[in-house]
């Protein structure tokens, strides 16, 4: 299903968030059981899956990882359930450096200071990587999607890292 | 989801948990990682003039099943060739660990972490 023509907006990695969360209650209204009520069986069960395809896309539509995996999945690259290993060396050193500055921090006599470091380093790369994602999407070729597969590979690194760090701050306020 | 006894075992007790010096040369290190979960994988073989490798040592950051698969890796390779290490697959790491079918990933990206270190090795020394 094409997330981009459910929600009429263009198919593209720069969406309007605002727009989109309108279209998602206009489209949820339309949709909403109530207006089924005295409609055929047949019609209130198409009501039903079509609400759940509304979330369904919305859910992947607000997040840039998710709408970027599904524009490139829309353009036939899969990426989502792939198990291969990445294996740029030297952007895995750089994380498995960050992971350490990680687990520096619990140790740290100023564990503050280590996580405004880490903050600084994974936002300022996130920024980098999303703003490549951006434009090897919009080019709309077969190579620059190549790239924004990786990219978006990448991203899934720093995203978690991220998540690694507020459990880290999480621990030191307990 | 309940880890089998093998993986809380390696888990609690990693095995060869480390980093050999950089700049020897008969070091040669594997990196690998999974972007679906953000595993990052080091594993580092140290192999001697016969080419066998005498020692190994692995860093992992992940769950519970990398760590376990990358610290069983590193037991089974000492004393191997390069070429009996690089027939290590990833379903005989699965089946010793008892790894449940969603973390069979673990085991393939601790395969594909000696096979990365025996590649660094044969670039290094170009054979």
């Amino acid at each position: 299903m094409n997330y981009f023509q459910l929600f009429q907006v263009p198919a593209q990695f720069d969406l309007d968030l605002t727009e989109l969360g309108t279209r998602y209650l206009e489209l949820q209204r339309n949709f909403h059981p109530d207006n089924f009520a005295a409609a055929s069986e047949r019609d209130r069960l198409l009501a039903v899956q079509q609400a759940a395809n509304i979330n369904d896309a919305y859910h992947s539509l607000k997040q840039p990882l998710l709408r970027a995996e599904h524009l490139l999945a829309l353009r036939g690259v899969k990426i989502s359930h792939e198990q291969r290993s990445f294996t740029d060396t030297s952007f895995l050193m750089q994380q498995m450096e960050l992971r350490e500055l990680l687990a520096d921090i619990l140790h740290s006599t100023d564990p503050y200071a280590l996580i405004d470091e880490a903050e600084q380093q994974i936002q300022q790369q996130k920024k980098l990587l999303l703003k490549q994602l951006a434009s090897a999407l919009d080019a709309n070729q077969p190579e620059q999607d190549l790239l924004a597969a990786d990219i978006i590979r990448k991203l899934k690194f720093f995203f978690k890292l991220q998540h690694e760090l507020e459990l880290i701050e999480q621990q030191l306020q307990d | 989801m309940a880890y089998s006894e093998k993986v809380i075992d390696h888990y609690e007790n990693p095995r060869n948990v480390g980093a050999f010096a950089k700049d020897d040369p008969t070091v040669a290190t594997g990196m690998v990682g999974a972007p679906a979960c953000g595993d990052v994988m080091k594993l580092q073989i140290k192999v001697n003039e016969q080419g066998i490798i005498e020692d190994a040592k692995f860093k992992t950051y992940g769950c519970g099943s990398a760590i376990a698969s990358s610290s069983l890796v590193t037991e089974w390779v000492k004393g191997k060739s390069l070429d009996e290490a690089a027939q290590i697959k990833n379903t005989d790491i699965a089946q010793e660990l008892a790894l449940p079918p969603v973390k069979i990933h673990c085991s393939i990206l601790a395969e594909d972490a000696i096979k990365a270190a025996i590649a660094d090795y044969k670039t290094r020394h170009g054979s």
